[in-house]
């Protein structure tokens, strides 16, 4: 993991935060599979935390064509940015997945942008409603916004972010009707909120499984 | 009389939930946990167990997997599917071989309800 604060999270930290990730992914694929109207199949979605300059390196390094993301802003106990991205190639079969794939190309390039937003906003809605009706917070969330270019413009939008930010970043696979569809999904937070996040979590540890914080054993 | 209940979810807090949950519910009760399907399958094998909650979205085989793999060696045992990603699908799949489809997170009604019927089951089946 490049550059990656692993002191930040305990393991049990993150392997909350991946499970109430997965909770909100899973919600989604049911979303989407009411709007697709086939079975949407997932992965397991992985999480790692990395600094600002490390995400941009890991997708960089994974992803070397032109990407497509949609953007939401979300405030409250915890602030920051969330992306969708996919490679720019796996958009207009997101959008022949959606479809069903027997539109002429001029139609999927003319739903391309629509489809994108409303994918967008069902999975990142779904994954921050989640994370914040189950850490008992709530988040307000901006419309969705469709951005294209490369790891370094989606990571540095602006107003320019603080030297100090921390992507928790999310890698998932799925897809409908055969066609393989992965993306990333990432939330762009300050140390502030991070340490908002943080707290939050062990709150929600202890509600779940009634022992207390866990010790520094268990530090990743 | 109290059972052994198999818990399998890749989450170590999914596991310490359904845990907690089940020290309520049914505090005289064992479990044993697995962290996968493979796992789950190689622990069933020698270690004894009546009930299972399988988790849907694991690395390796998913949860419907694992069950058609644990009523294989073990016909008859009550299971249930837990996940968030209620796709028709998904459900009628856990119907289909016979599992309980629960919702995560895991609330301690359902699971209650779920323990319940599968104690009439196993208790039927001794009778």
């Amino acid at each position: 993991m490049t550059g990656a604060p692993p002191e930040m999270l305990t393991e049990l930290q993150l392997d909350a935060l991946t499970e109430l990730v997965n909770i909100g992914v899973s919600r989604a694929a049911t979303s989407l599979r009411e709007m697709v109207g086939a079975q949407v199949h997932l992965s397991v979605p992985t999480v790692s935390l990395e600094t600002r300059a490390g995400a941009i390196a890991i997708l960089g390094e994974r992803e070397t064509s032109n990407l497509v993301a949609v953007h939401q802003v979300f405030e409250g106990d915890i602030t920051g940015r969330a992306l969708l991205i996919f490679p720019e190639t796996k958009s207009l079969e997101l959008v022949r997945a959606i479809t069903g794939g027997d539109l002429p190309l001029e139609d999927i390039i003319e739903l391309e942008q629509e489809a994108l937003a409303e994918t967008g906003n069902i999975l990142l809605n779904s994954c921050l409603a989640t994370i914040a009706n189950m850490l008992h917070r709530s988040l307000k969330m901006s419309l969705p916004e469709v951005l294209r270019g490369n790891a370094a413009t989606f990571f540095s939008l602006a107003p320019p972010p603080q030297a100090g930010d921390i992507v928790l970043f999310l890698f998932i696979n799925f897809a409908v009707r055969e066609r393989d569809i992965s993306g990333y999904i990432a939330m762009i937070m300050d140390l502030p909120s991070l340490t908002a996040l943080v707290h939050l979590l062990d709150e929600f540890i202890e509600r779940a499984t009634g022992d207390g914080i866990p010790s520094e054993h268990d530090r990743a | 009389m109290p059972y052994t209940l198999l818990i399998v979810d890749d989450s170590k807090l999914a596991r310490m939930a359904a845990t907690k949950a089940l020290k309520i519910l049914r505090p005289d009760w064992t479990r044993v946990e697995a962290t996968n399907a493979d796992e789950a399958v190689s622990l069933a094998k020698d270690t004894a167990f009546d009930v299972a909650l399988l988790d849907f979205n694991m690395p390796g085989r998913d949860g419907l997997q694992l069950a058609a793999d644990l009523l294989a060696i073990r016909p008859s045992t009550p299971l249930a599917i837990v996940s968030a990603n209620n796709q028709a699908e998904i459900v009628a799949r856990a119907k289909d071989i016979g599992a309980v489809f629960l919702m995560k997170p895991l609330n301690e009604q359902s699971l209650g309800a779920f323990l319940e019927n599968a104690v009439q089951r196993l208790e039927q089946g001794r009778a």
